[in-house]
């Protein structure tokens, strides 16, 4: 906890200073310690993304932020001013919440106005910025109504219109998305992405669903165990995964041990290998005895097709290598394939050396 | 699960007569209310509102309604404030013995009525010295309507969650708006349905009053009980009975409706 804390407010902050940082958090419940020592910068206008399975303190961290828990150790500097100890109201964050937590008793233009009414803005003008903000959402025509007259993707909007009403400098999302069926979620994405570029402020989001994080985020921390594993762009993330457990949690990879890697790659090491950088060839008339050879940077290694599952655009298909491990291959379904490989097809399966990655070893469990 | 038919049939008989068994008497009550003969002999040999003409200009009678209606008010707004404050106390904040406190409040409507009464009587008369007065009475009636309140409010904070709370609060107001404009209008409909009950509770309750008030109060459960053996009175009794039923049974009727969840009377 600091204790440098002096009556007199800090000075506003210079526009250079990062919008969110976080300096050696630390929360336990009873005895289990949600969040373990993270540090983070977030800079303004960042759509920045927490991405992590459920248990592993993404959630507190934002409620850290927000101002829902206290920090055992540790500091939140918003902005450059320490608000550590501040309560909620006190701090220039909004949060959208799981479950929305709209006002039940009240119509949506009131929860929107909510912010301003309690800021002491006068009627006339909280109810114009409210229908303004309703507006951006969409839902200027649905003023009137009840929180329970609405579906569930309105209320999902009616929470955000309610939260940027006020114009907060960072915008706090917690799972906001994980309510709605896969077809709404896809489209508020969408106008998720466009309200952050348009509003230019800072969104934090939590999600489970890395696909998720991937699209929208200029950069994501991934979270295990309450530290961050791995922070970076999407891109980062996706291609360079520092350790198995990003690899596997971040989209899906083939994950070679030190053995299979000595024996395929001719590598130490632990390696990744992400679905879709994998071709296969028929098999049937080139097959040779060695079962692994690497010519040019190429790795092409004999395979027994074990199942092969349709998904629509694509077709994943499972490989018995007979090096050993089994492989999980992605074809798109429009590309050069004619006729999809069947069970019991002998293919070649061909992937670049440099597409596989190699993974710090400390995670490896 | 599907009942054959003599299975329901015996089940929907044994239901007519347990209430049967349960609310004859009561009729008998109120329409021995109109019952034209003074001794009350069944069946009724004719209608009058004379015995609710003499309840209306009976001076005991209607002194023991004003009295009992105070009493009942006043310790239902002390149970409604100290019941909220505890359950948002206990629902909303974790602290040391939180759940052994808990347990206190709930405690005394479990208690035998007698235990109470003594108890509180020992209190007032032997420790603290007081007269027992009108004010005994409601402090020892409020020990019990707290819990309807309590359980009550309890309920529906734990139904609402604090998530409402805490957008309030992300929103920019502090504890006082947040209480005013966003928690108590959730909590309005559980305040009036404990309130009621509360009201009922202590507006029949006999055994820790005839403890706990003075040689002055009567309070009309105690009026009845003593008017009860007096032939002449027995007509009155009878209204004022019926009067009793009513209010207390209008405020659970209504306290049922207005809380699904009411866990109010044990």
């Amino acid at each position: 906890m600091t204790v440098t804390e002096t009556a007199d407010r800090p000075p506003r902050p210079a526009p250079e200073q990062a919008a969110i940082s976080l300096r050696g958090l630390r929360k336990e419940f009873g005895d289990v310690v949600a969040v373990d020592g993270v540090d983070l910068d977030i800079e303004h206008g960042e759509f920045f993304s927490m991405l992590g399975p459920s248990g592993s303190g993404k959630t507190t961290v934002l409620r850290l932020i927000a101002g829902f828990e206290r920090a055992d150790v540790g500091t939140v500097t918003l902005g450059g001013t320490d608000v550590t100890t501040r309560a909620p109201f006190e701090r220039d964050v909004n949060t959208v919440f799981q479950d929305y937590a709209l006002f039940p008793h009240m119509n949506v233009l009131d929860n929107v106005a909510y912010g301003l009414r309690v800021r002491g803005v006068r009627k006339a003008q909280r109810r114009a910025r409210a229908l303004e903000a309703l507006g951006t959402v969409q839902l200027g025509h649905l003023a009137d109504r009840r929180p329970n007259q609405l579906s569930g993707g309105q209320r999902q909007r009616v929470a955000l219109a309610r939260a940027i009403v006020v114009e907060p400098s960072v915008l706090l999302l917690d799972e906001p998305l994980g309510a709605l069926d896969l077809k709404l979620r896809e489209q508020m994405q969408v106008e998720l992405k466009a309200l952050q570029r348009n509003l230019g402020i800072t969104f934090v989001f939590v999600t489970h669903d890395q696909e998720e994080a991937l699209t929208l985020s200029d950069r994501v921390a991934v979270f295990r165990d309450g530290r961050i594993v791995q922070l970076g762009t999407p891109q980062e993330v996706y291609e360079e995964p520092r350790d198995p457990y990003v690899a596997s949690f971040v989209g899906t990879s083939n994950l070679f041990d030190s053995a299979v890697s000595q024996q395929i790659l001719g590598r130490a090491g632990i390696h990744a290998l992400r679905p879709e950088k994998v071709t296969l060839t028929d098999a049937a008339a080139t097959r040779t005895d060695e079962p692994v050879r690497v010519t040019d940077g190429v790795v092409e290694a004999l395979g027994v097709v074990a199942e092969t599952i349709y998904l629509g655009a694509a077709h994943r298909v499972i490989v018995d290598l007979e090096a050993g491990p089994r492989l999980v291959v992605l074809e798109q379904t429009a590309g050069a394939l004619a006729a999809p490989e069947h069970r019991g097809d002998v293919v070649w399966a061909r992937w670049a050396l440099d597409d596989v990655v190699p993974l710090s070893a400390e995670a490896d469990q | 699960m599907i009942l054959s038919r003599r299975v329901r049939w015996a089940l929907g008989a044994l239901t007519v007569l347990v209430l049967a068994f349960l609310y004859l008497p009561l009729l008998v009550v109120v329409v021995n209310s109109f019952n034209a003969n003074q001794a009350m002999t069944w069946p009724p040999s004719g209608f009058t509102l004379e015995w609710w003409e003499r309840a209306a200009n009976s001076e005991g009678a209607r002194d023991a309604v004003w009295t009992s209606v105070q009493i009942a008010l006043v310790a239902t707004a002390i149970a409604l404030l100290l019941g909220t404050m505890l359950s948002l106390a206990l629902q909303r904040y974790r602290f040391f013995g939180r759940s052994t406190v808990n347990l206190l409040v709930i405690l005394p409507i479990a208690l035998p009525g007698i235990i109470t009464g003594i108890a509180l009587n020992n209190a007032f008369t032997g420790i603290l010295d007081l007269r027992l007065t009108v004010g005994t009475v409601i402090i020892a009636h409020a020990t019990f309507c707290i819990v309807t309140v309590f359980n009550n409010v309890q309920a529906r904070l734990r139904r609402v969650g604090g998530s409402l709370e805490e957008a309030s609060a992300d929103l920019g107001a502090g504890m006082w708006t947040t209480f005013r404009l966003v928690t108590f209008p959730q909590l309005r409909s559980a305040l009036l349905a404990g309130g009621l009950l509360a009201f009922a509770l202590s507006f029949d309750e006999i055994i820790v009053t005839t403890f706990t008030a003075g040689a002055g109060v009567t309070t009309l459960p105690i009026w009845i009980f003593n008017n009860m053996f007096r032939p002449n009175q027995a007509p009155v009794v009878n209204v004022v009975a019926v009067v009793l039923i009513i209010v207390s049974i209008v405020p659970i009727w209504l306290a049922q409706r207005l809380s699904g969840d009411a866990e109010g009377r044990p």
